[in-house]
């Protein structure tokens, strides 16, 4: 009882006084999760339109398999990327191994599948009237496209800030990719699995704190968002008018 | 204007259009009537070329329109379309009334302008800046037509544009159709299964019925002289009756139907076989009360076997040896203290009766 009341305290003080080491592992851990989203959703929004616009053979097993690969474990997504970019793997040459690009390119492989899944969604929710519309009013088929997308864009962003919250939240691709070198690849979660092992509880709960936050702040907006959705939703459906 | 020649549409092994084959002329409002499944829709998304035909051909002002994406493209845009669902973006009604000349690379000043017009003349005058999903139905569906007729097109066609409205926001629509196509003679196509709708609007009509182009011709064509039982029913001619002719004096005939006949005004010679289509408006309904003297050729004694309340109106059937149904108002129905059973004279003028000589 007493070691997590001292840690708590402690975890305060640290956060606090802003201490320089709690706050570069929280920065490096937002920087590697931003960057493993933003280049994500780079390559998803238009791999998930060319899922959902163009008709193929194989089209359903593929977003099966996209789908499943929502909860591929990270453990397994750390192992495959480490034999590739070992020294002796196929992208060893690269030197990515223990660098904060690497764990960005681990990260990304272990949410392409979210975020490409979740625009296809969001691309099929809305209404085949819509895309009919925008080709009769003489749309080329690259102009129609972008319009679709623009109109599920509070979906797709939602599916982005969803992927963020895995990316930053996962432990196993950081682990095995960074290999939590401090001052370089330590990020949130290795810190925290850290030094629990090492008894430091104060500082994984501060850690703990700061990473509890970002999901606050990753939940309130995903919120704001779907919020804005369901009122334009109730308003279509015949709600109060100005 | 559009020539459709032998057009098929197959979905799978299903017919959804057979055999189709129209004329479109320049500047009229043309009504494609049929029940629900009948191919109103998939005909009018071959003609805004959406989809391809499996056979025949479409021409649009004598241009075959089956070629590359891009020259579609270019024939498309001289049409506008609007669906039976609005299909507004969710971003403001201004922006959603300029798509189609953003899509022809227009530019601001000419949008800002055009875009200004067309809500005007759907009026919906200022409303560019609401957000559009937040419009009632019959304001959606106007700035689908603002947004359809903002390029200014040769051809509007329009999929059951009111069919899910309430009846004012109805006749806004339509009375905005007929300005559309007197002010700016555009063309107008558009599909209805509302027959009542198809009569006020339409310069001529098509009555579709399972893929099949039954019938087209002018308003007094299909509603008086539908061609065939099917068209008959959907236009609300109830009594079909099929009969020999067994004599005519200068026009006037009889023709014996089971026990009953009726004097018809025909040229079809004795020995013909024909079906009679009785429209029940045309049919009077009176309680026997002795010999009264009347120019009306066809009375019949019978017994009401149904009645049928349409609001004002009720549907009376009576069983006359043929059925006969008739249209009366509801207080001329509590005058006459009708109920079922009820023993009647249902009475029709001879030149009221439309004759259809049978295919031999």
């Amino acid at each position: 009882m007493d070691e997590i009341i001292t840690g708590i305290t402690q975890a305060f003080s640290l956060i606090v006084t802003l201490n320089p080491e709690v706050l570069h592992i929280a920065a490096l851990s937002v920087y590697i999760s931003l960057a493993a989203t933003i280049l994500a959703a780079c390559i998803s929004i238009p791999f998930g339109g060319l899922v959902h616009f163009r008709e193929f053979r194989g089209k359903r097993a593929l977003i099966v398999i996209i789908q499943t690969l929502y909860s591929v474990p990270t453990v397994v997504v750390g192992l495959i990327i480490y034999l590739l970019l070992s020294r002796s793997g196929p992208l060893g040459f690269a030197g990515l191994l223990f660098t904060p690009e690497g764990m960005i390119l681990g990260q990304m492989v272990l949410i392409i599948p979210i975020t490409t899944g979740l625009v296809i969604s969001a691309l099929s929710g809305v209404d085949r009237n819509i895309s009919d519309t925008l080709v009769s009013l003489g749309a080329t088929e690259i102009q129609s496209i972008v319009q679709i997308v623009k109109e599920a864009r509070l979906a797709i962003l939602s599916a982005v800030i969803l992927a963020f919250g895995r990316a930053i939240s996962e432990v196993g691709v950081a682990m095995m990719i960074g290999g939590n070198i401090a001052g370089q690849t330590r990020v949130l979660t290795t810190a925290i699995a850290l030094g629990t092992g090492m008894g430091e509880f104060g500082f994984s709960i501060a850690l703990g704190i700061i990473l509890l936050a970002i999901a606050l702040v990753i939940v309130v907006t995903m919120n704001l968002i779907t919020s804005g959705l369901s009122s334009e939703h109730e308003q279509v459906m015949g709600g109060p008018r100005s | 204007m559009i020539r459709i020649t032998g057009l098929h549409r197959r979905s799978g092994k299903k017919n959804i259009l057979e055999d189709i084959s129209l004329e479109i002329r320049k500047g009229e409002i043309f009504t494609l009537i049929g029940p629900s499944g009948s191919g109103k829709t998939t005909l009018l998304r071959l003609i805004d070329l959406l989809d391809r035909p499996t056979a025949g051909k479409i021409f649009f002002n004598g241009q075959d329109t089956d070629g590359p994406e891009e020259v579609r493209l270019a024939i498309r845009r001289r049409m506008g379309m609007v669906f039976q669902k609005p299909g507004v973006l969710n971003t403001t009604v201004g922006k959603n009334v300029a798509f189609g000349l953003k899509f022809r690379g227009a530019d601001q000043t000419t949008i800002a302008k055009k875009v200004t017009a067309a809500l005007e003349l759907v009026g919906l005058p200022g409303f560019e800046g609401r957000r559009a999903v937040t419009l009632s139905g019959g304001e959606m569906q106007r700035v689908a037509i603002a947004r359809a007729m903002v390029t200014e097109p040769e051809v509007l066609l329009l999929d059951e544009p009111t069919a899910n409205l309430d009846p004012v926001s109805t006749e806004l629509i339509e009375d905005l159709l007929i300005r559309i196509n007197s002010e700016m003679h555009t063309t107008i196509l558009f599909s209805t299964h509302d027959m009542i709708q198809g009569q006020r609007l339409a310069h001529r009509i098509g009555v579709i019925m399972n893929g099949r182009l039954a019938q087209v011709g002018s308003l007094h064509d299909i509603f008086y002289q539908p061609r065939g039982k099917e068209v008959a029913r959907f236009v609300g001619i109830d009594t079909a009756l099929t009969g020999v002719v067994q004599s005519n004096e200068q026009g006037l005939a009889t023709v014996v139907i089971g026990a009953a006949s009726f004097e018809v005004v025909t040229p079809c010679p004795p020995g013909k076989n024909v079906t009679l289509y009785i429209r029940p408006e045309e049919v009077t309904i009176s309680i026997p009360d002795g010999i009264r003297k009347t120019s009306v050729r066809n009375q019949m004694i019978g017994t009401i076997v149904k009645q049928v309340s349409l609001g004002p109106f009720i549907r009376v059937t009576v069983d006359c040896g043929p059925l006969i149904t008739a249209m009366i108002t509801n207080r001329s129905c509590s005058e006459l203290g009708l109920a079922v059973g009820t023993t009647v004279i249902a009475s029709v003028k001879a030149s009221a009766i439309h004759v259809h000589a049978d295919i031999a």
